[in-house]
C-alpha cells in the first residue's frame, strides 16, 4: 500500500493468470463479468470524457479570441474583443515546477537513501511514514502555512540569492521579492517531495541483496556500495519518480494561488514578484470569468491536461521499463 | 544492513600489514560526507513538516470552541468575531460520502476485471496504464471537467451543488483504490479461489464471498486513504460547489460548504479574526485526515495476521 504514489512494488508477484478464460454461462456469471468489464470501460470512458468536453467547451472562446492563444502574455477574455494568451501561465508553470523538480529531488533521494540504508531497521517503517504525512497535509494549508508563515521569511533569502548569485540570470533583478516564482517553487518543492522519495525508496528496496552484499564483500564503504549496487539499479526508477514530481508539481493550484501575486507578462527574473500558473491562474479568476472567460479557462485547463499526460506518461513508461529487468 | 556494513573496514583494519589495506582515508572521508548529507536530506524535509504542524495547532486552537462547529458563517462578516465552520463541515462530509458511494464500487469492481477477468487482455493493459496515467490528472482539470460537462453542457445545477463537486473528487478517488484493490486482490492465493471453484460454485459468488471477503481489510485501507486524500481538495471544488456562507444539507440543490473552500474564503481576508478562522479551518481539516489515515494504519494492522500474508 504505497499511498499517493499510485505505482507498486511488484516483488515476487509474477503475473500469474489467476482467473482462467471458462466461464459457466450462467446469468450471474454474465452479469458480473459484463459488471466488471463495464467499470474498466468506464475508467477509460472518463478519460476520452474529459478530453472531449474541454475541447469542446474551449472552442468557442478560442474562435472570439482575438489574440494568439499560444504567444500572448494577455489575460483578459472578458475584455470587448476578448484577448488572451497561455504564453505567460506556461513560462510560470514551467519554471516554478522546474525549480520545485531541482530543489526537491536531491533531497528526496536523500530521504530515501536514509530510509533505505542508513536509519535502523526498526525505526525504517516509522520515518518512511513521518516522510508520506508530507503528502497528507493538503495543498489549501500548505497555501496557508506558504502564504503566512513562509511568504514573510522569502525576502531574506530573495535578497540574498540575489546579492550572491545576481550574475545567473533568473536570480538577477533589482526586486527580489517574497511573492516570486522562486517562492511557489519552494512550496512546490515540499509538497512534491513525498511522492519522488516513496517511489525511490521502493526501487532501492528492489536492489537485489547479492548486488548490495557483494559489493560490501569486495570492501567498498557505504557509499561505495550504494554508489556501485544501488544507484545504477534505481536509475530509471529515480528518473520516473522526479517526472512524476514535476506533474504533480505542474497540476498543484490552491498552494501556488495563494503564495503567487499576479504582474502581467513574462519576467524572467525569478526573485521577482509576479507570474501566474495554468491552475493558479484557473483559480483566481473562476470567481469573475463571464461565459467566454469560462471557455478561456477552460482551454488552459486543457493546456494543462495535455501536458501533465504527456510528462506523466513519459514517467509511467520509463518506470515500466525497468520493471521488466525484475 | 547497519551490521553489515559497519564491520565491512574491519577485515582491513585487522589485517594491517597483510595484502589488504586498510580503507584508504580519502574513502573514509567520502564516505562520512555522503552519510552527513544523507541525515541533513532528512532534517531538511522534517523542518517544514514540524513548521506546518507547529503553526497550524497555535494558530488553530485560538478558535476552537464550540461556536466554530455549531454556527455557519451567514451573515458574519471577515471583520466580526465568532462564525463557524458547521455549514463547511457538513459539506465536506456530505460530498466525500457521495464520492465514496459513486467511485468505491466502480474502482473495486474495475480491479476485480483487471486482476479476475482481463489478467493480459489488451483492454486490461490499456485500462491498468490509464488508471495510472489518471492518478496524475492535476485535481482542476477533474473540476474543470466537472464544470464542462455536468454544469455547462448537461446544465444541471450549473450554479454549483455539492454533488457536482462529488463528482469531480470521485474522478480523483477512482485510479487510488483501483490500485489498491488490485494489489489486494493479488495476494488472495490462487488455492482458495481453486478450493471455491471445486466445491462447484461459481465464479462471480466465488468473487463477491471468497475472494473479495479475503481482501476486505486491504481494500477497507485503501478507501480510506484515497478518502483522505480527496478530502483536502480544494481546487476541483472551487469551480463545482462555489461559495456560500449559509448551511446547505442538500447536495442536489444550490451551492455548498467544504471545509477547504472555507479556508480559502476566509484567507482571502487581511483581518485576523477571519485570519484564525482559516488557522482552525486547517487544524479540523488536518485532524479528520489524520484520523483517517491512522485508523488506515489500524485497521491494517489490526487484521494483517488473521490474513495470515
Amino acid at each position: 500500500m504505497t499511498s499517493q504514489s499510485g505505482i507498486e512494488a511488484h516483488v515476487g508477484t509474477p503475473a500469474r493468470p489467476i482467473g482462467g478464460a471458462v466461464s459457466t454461462g450462467r446469468a450471474g456469471d454474465r452479469i458480473f463479468a459484463a459488471a466488471a468489464r463495464g467499470s474498466g470501460i468506464l475508467v477509460l470512458a472518463i478519460m476520452a470524457a474529459i478530453a472531449v468536453f474541454l475541447i469542446w467547451k474551449a472552442i468557442p472562446a478560442l474562435q472570439k479570441n482575438e489574440a494568439n492563444f499560444l504567444t500572448s502574455e494577455d489575460w483578459n477574455p472578458n475584455a470587448v474583443p476578448p484577448r488572451f494568451g497561455i504564453a505567460q501561465l506556461a513560462f510560470g508553470t514551467l519554471m516554478s515546477s522546474l525549480l520545485a523538480l531541482l530543489m526537491a529531488t536531491p533531497v528526496a533521494i536523500g530521504i530515501a537513501l536514509f530510509i533505505a540504508f542508513y536509519s535502523p531497521r526498526r525505526l525504517a517503517s516509522g520515518l518512511g511514514y513521518v516522510v508520506d504525512l508530507l503528502a497528507a497535509v493538503p495543498s489549501i494549508v500548505y497555501g496557508l502555512w506558504g502564504l503566512l508563515v513562509l511568504v514573510p521569511h522569502m525576502e531574506g533569502a530573495s535578497k540574498l540569492l540575489n546579492t550572491t548569485f545576481g550574475w545567473i540570470p533568473v536570480f538577477g533583478g533589482d526586486n527580489p521579492g517574497k511573492s516570486s516564482i522562486f517562492t511557489a517553487g519552494v512550496v512546490l518543492a515540499i509538497m512534491i517531495l513525498p511522492i519522488i522519495s516513496s517511489i525511490s525508496r521502493e526501487v532501492f528496496l528492489q536492489v537485489p541483496r547479492a548486488h548490495v552484499e557483494a559489493a560490501l564483500a569486495l570492501g567498498a564503504t557505504r557509499w561505495e556500495m550504494i554508489r556501485m549496487s544501488v544507484l545504477p539499479y534505481g536509475r530509471s526508477g529515480m528518473v520516473g519518480a522526479s517526472m512524476l514530481g514535476l506533474g504533480r508539481a505542474m497540476g498543484e493550484t490552491i498552494a501556488v494561488a495563494l503564495v503567487l501575486t499576479y504582474v502581467p507578462g513574462i519576467n524572467w527574473h525569478l526573485l521577482e514578484n509576479g507570474g501566474s500558473t495554468f491552475a493558479a491562474n484557473i483559480a483566481k479568476n473562476f470567481g469573475e470569468a463571464g461565459e467566454i472567460g469560462r471557455g478561456a479557462l477552460i482551454a488552459s485547463g486543457l493546456v494543462l491536461f495535455v501536458i501533465t499526460l504527456v510528462v506523466n506518461m513519459a514517467a509511467r513508461a520509463v518506470v515500466a521499463r525497468r520493471k521488466e529487468f525484475v | 544492513m547497519t551490521a553489515v556494513s559497519k564491520s565491512a573496514p574491519g577485515p582491513g583494519r585487522s589485517a594491517k600489514g597483510s595484502s589488504l589495506a586498510p580503507v584508504s582515508s580519502s574513502r573514509k572521508i567520502k564516505d562520512r560526507l555522503v552519510q552527513g548529507l544523507v541525515y541533513a536530506a532528512f532534517a531538511l524535509a522534517i523542518i517544514p513538516l514540524l513548521s506546518v504542524l507547529w503553526t497550524v495547532i497555535t494558530n488553530g486552537l485560538a478558535r476552537l470552541d464550540a461556536d466554530f462547529f455549531a454556527f455557519s458563517m451567514n451573515g458574519v462578516t471577515a471583520r466580526d468575531g465568532g462564525g463557524g465552520a458547521y455549514h463547511a463541515i457538513i459539506g465536506t462530509l456530505e460530498q466525500v460520502a457521495i464520492a465514496t458511494v459513486i467511485s468505491v464500487p466502480v474502482a473495486v469492481l474495475t480491479a476485480v476485471y483487471l486482476i479476475e477477468y482481463g489478467a493480459g487482455s489488451r483492454l486490461a493493459k490499456a485500462i491498468s496504464f490509464f488508471v495510472d496515467v489518471m492518478t496524475g490528472i492535476p485535481s482542476i482539470v477533474a473540476g474543470l471537467f466537472v464544470l464542462a460537462m455536468w454544469m455547462l453542457t448537461l446544465q444541471i445545477a450549473p450554479e454549483g451543488s455539492g454533488f457536482a463537486g462529488a463528482l469531480a473528487l470521485s474522478i480523483l478517488m477512482m485510479p487510488t483504490v483501483v490500485r489498491a484493490t488490485e494489489e489486494m486482490l493479488k495476494l488472495v492465493p490462487g488455492d482458495l479461489r481453486e478450493a471455491s471453484y471445486a466445491l462447484g460454485v461459481p465464479r462471480w459468488r466465488t468473487i463477491c464471498f471468497v475472494v473479495l471477503p479475503t481482501a476486505l481489510t486491504g481494500i477497507l485501507t485503501g478507501i480510506m486513504l484515497a478518502v483522505a486524500r480527496v478530502m483536502g481538495e480544494t481546487a476541483p471544488l472551487l469551480l463545482t460547489i462555489f461559495f456560500t456562507k449559509a448551511i446547505n444539507f442538500n447536495p442536489f440543490d444550490g451551492p455548498q460548504g467544504s471545509l477547504p473552500t472555507f479556508i480559502w474564503d476566509q484567507v482571502s481576508n487581511p483581518q485576523q479574526t477571519s485570519l484564525d478562522r482559516a488557522w482552525t479551518g486547517a487544524l479540523v481539516l488536518i485532524l479528520l485526515i489524520m484520523l483517517l489515515n491512522l485508523g488506515a494504519r489500524l485497521v491494517a494492522r489490526r487484521f494483517k495476521p488473521a490474513a495470515g500474508r
